[in-house]
């Protein structure tokens, strides 16, 4: 297994007196590609700014290598941050943002004293092209910052903080600004760069796909805690709880009762399952992905429903079914029209069980789906859609 | 929407600025008039100029002027600095109402600041008397002076004091526009604070402060009621001589010390006009770019 770097014990945060953080037990590990994922207000940005020591834990410990960091000051953590808006200095050329942290003279022992030592200005150099380089920037040494477009900027903001060859680089939604196309592109651009450079990136998103597409582990927060902790497959496949099975994805969650093993109860019939080790009679929550569920015709289903509205999105059709007065969506790539009664088919790897939680009940039911709705459900498609709009302009 | 102005609009029009500059037009050309008289034009000359240069109450009073003016200015400037970062990392609720009382001073009569001013310097010197009286008479090592005098010092304090709510309030829209994670970024880069406020803050909002230093330059040059009243009867200013001169004989003298003034101040809201402009155009430049 890979080596620990940082580790957050019980830390918790209040701002005047409101809970931020909540026991918040977290470790990273060497070269990982790890993603803080959640809501807007979840605590994700603030535990980064902990990490990057902007701020300081009203209780609990930060630990860098096993030493504690609490009271350490930015500047002297082995941790750079690629900030939200880039931060940029407008005043200074691309090469010299870059060559920013270089310059300034790092306390260093020599021949047994403590030093400030400043970079030759020839390593200074080679650091900054090498570093250009590897964003794809080379040529734009001597352009102002702010005639870059936001893509130009964002390499920017990363080869600058990169040049200062930190254990650990954390980035705060640094995609939230740009537009759908570029944000794909840079994705890949900095999954490459982390492999390439072999070192760990902490990443603050709200984006689930964005999470999915570029982590080895995902953590999923809300309300200033820690929801689930896994890899993107496993938090798909097995959330632990219904915002998890909510926030990564579509997900049908209904009230079930798991008899024994393998065999769970909804809708008043019983389904065979692969999960076990609930207490008999349990309530639980159970989840459906949209996608896995089969349409046959009425005789041949398991359950019999009712199709109440399709819309078109490209790869499939979102279809909302009726079973009983309970709506679920399904996403086919066969098309039902409104009012055609269908079957369902459940096979027992599309049934995912999670124990009940204080979010039972409040997410997976399409009964209000609409258009609408679901843009202001989804912080992301929104930003995607403005993005489109204003490109077109 | 465009109206067609009537007649009697520009009329209106042109006598506002008949009345506003006129009295200065006529004051700059008879400035140059080789005679005493202020009503009648009798030829270009540069004699009251010269004679300017000669006088020694006039030239002595520039020359407080400018030291006065100078001091208040760099002083005004490094405690406005320093006050504006201060409102910067507030919290709004108390920003807002300190803000205010900043601004008050601004849009006060300049006699209250001047009589108050006046008042508590005169209060304080009764109260250094007695403290240094005692002082003095307990031990005899070091001898304190009992009896102080209005003069430069206060007038400079004065100066000082009504200058740094203009500092102020051009530094702090620059401080605002700048992006709050700048600081984080350069500490993050590894600044101390210092060295990211030297680094980073500094460069951001220098346009402020060079705005801020030209505005309270020319409050303190064109200042008279406040040094007034503070400056005591041995201090003059450029402005105290010229009201004094209106006093006794009036000597075309006036027209060109007021003439000087004028171009001076003049030249310095120019300075400080383009300069807010060339900056817009920059600012809108980027915010285009970024687009």
């Amino acid at each position: 297994m890979s080596k620990e770097l940082i580790r957050l014990v019980d830390c918790c945060m209040a701002f005047d007196g409101e809970q931020v953080l909540d026991h918040i037990n977290l470790y990273f590990n060497d070269s990982e590609f790890l993603t803080l994922l959640g809501p807007s207000g979840c605590g994700k940005t603030t535990t980064l700014r902990i990490i990057g020591g902007f701020i300081t834990p009203t209780s609990g410990e930060v630990l860098f290598d096993g030493v504690r960091m609490n009271d350490i000051p930015p500047h002297l953590r082995q941790v750079n941050t690629v900030f939200q808006r880039y931060a940029l200095f407008p005043h200074l050329n691309v090469f010299e943002n870059v060559a920013f942290g270089l310059r300034i003279p790092k306390e260093a022992e020599v021949n047994g004293k403590k030093k400030k030592v400043k970079l030759p200005e020839r390593e200074i150099r080679e650091r900054v092209m090498e570093m250009l380089e590897v964003v794809s920037l080379k040529g734009f040494e001597n352009r102002k910052v702010t005639e870059l477009s936001g893509g130009q900027q964002q390499r920017v903001a990363i080869a600058r903080a990169l040049v200062n060859r930190p254990k650990v680089l954390l980035l705060d939604e640094p995609l939230g600004a740009l537009d759908l196309r570029l944000r794909k592109d840079m994705q890949n651009e900095l999954k490459r760069i982390q492999q390439q450079m072999g070192i760990t990136f902490i990443y603050v998103t709200h984006d689930q796909e964005e999470a999915l597409a570029m982590s080895d582990t995902i953590v999923v927060m809300d309300q200033g805690r820690i929801q689930q902790i896994g890899s993107p497959i496993d938090i798909y496949n097995e959330p632990k709880n219904a915002f998890v099975a909510d926030f990564i994805g579509e997900s049908n969650i209904l009230d079930g009762i798991m008899h024994e093993d393998y065999v769970v109860e909804f809708f008043n019939r019983k389904f065979k399952c692969l999960d076990k080790g609930f207490a008999p009679m349990e309530p639980v929550d159970v989840v459906i992905r949209p996608e896995d569920i089969d349409i046959v015709a009425p005789e041949q289903g398991q359950l019999r429903g009712t199709v109440t509205s399709v819309t078109f999105k490209g790869v499939h059709y979102d279809t909302i079914v009726d079973f009983k007065g309970y709506k679920w969506l399904i996403q086919t790539t066969d098309f039902h029209g409104v009012g055609e009664n269908i079957g369902i088919v459940l096979n027992p790897d599309d049934i995912h069980i999670m124990h009940k939680s204080e979010y039972s009940g409040m997410f997976g039911d399409y009964s209000s789906y609409s258009e609408e709705y679901d843009e202001m459900d989804d912080v992301t498609l929104l930003d995607e859609e403005d993005e489109e709009e204003s490109h077109e302009e | 929407m465009r109206t067609k102005t009537s007649p009697l609009n520009r009329l209106f029009m042109a006598l506002v600025f008949f009345f506003l500059y006129a009295p200065i037009f006529v004051l700059i050309v008879f400035s140059f008039n080789d005679s005493k008289s202020r009503t009648v034009w009798q030829g270009f000359t540069l004699d009251w100029y010269s004679e300017l240069l000669q006088d020694s109450s006039i030239m002595s009073a520039l020359s407080t002027t400018l030291l006065v003016s100078l001091l208040a200015t760099l002083i005004a400037t490094v405690a406005g600095l320093f006050a504006a970062i201060g409102f910067y990392n507030m919290k709004r609720r108390l920003r807002a109402p300190l803000m205010t009382v900043n601004n008050i001073p601004m849009t006060n009569a300049d006699i209250v600041t001047g009589v108050s001013l006046c008042l508590l310097f005169v209060a304080f010197f009764g109260l250094w008397g007695s403290v240094a009286e005692w002082f003095n008479g307990v031990q005899s090592v070091i001898t304190l002076p009992e009896n102080l005098h209005m003069g430069f010092g206060t007038l400079l304090i004065a100066h000082i004091t009504f200058d740094i709510p203009y500092v102020i309030l051009s530094i702090m829209p620059k401080l605002r526009q700048m992006d709050r994670n700048l600081v984080d970024a350069a500490q993050d880069l590894g600044c101390t604070w210092m060295q990211a406020f030297w680094k980073v803050v500094l460069p951001e909002i220098k346009p402020g402060i060079v705005s801020g230093m030209l505005i309270a330059f020319t409050m303190s040059v064109d200042d008279f009621v406040i040094s007034y009243f503070t400056a005591g009867s041995a201090t003059s200013t450029l402005a105290m001589v010229v009201y004094g001169m209106t006093k006794r004989r009036i000597s075309p003298k006036i027209n060109a010390v007021s003439t000087l003034l004028f171009v001076t101040v003049l030249l310095l809201l120019i300075i400080v006009n383009v300069r807010e402009a060339r900056q817009e155009k920059a600012i809108k430049k980027t915010a285009e770019v970024r687009r």
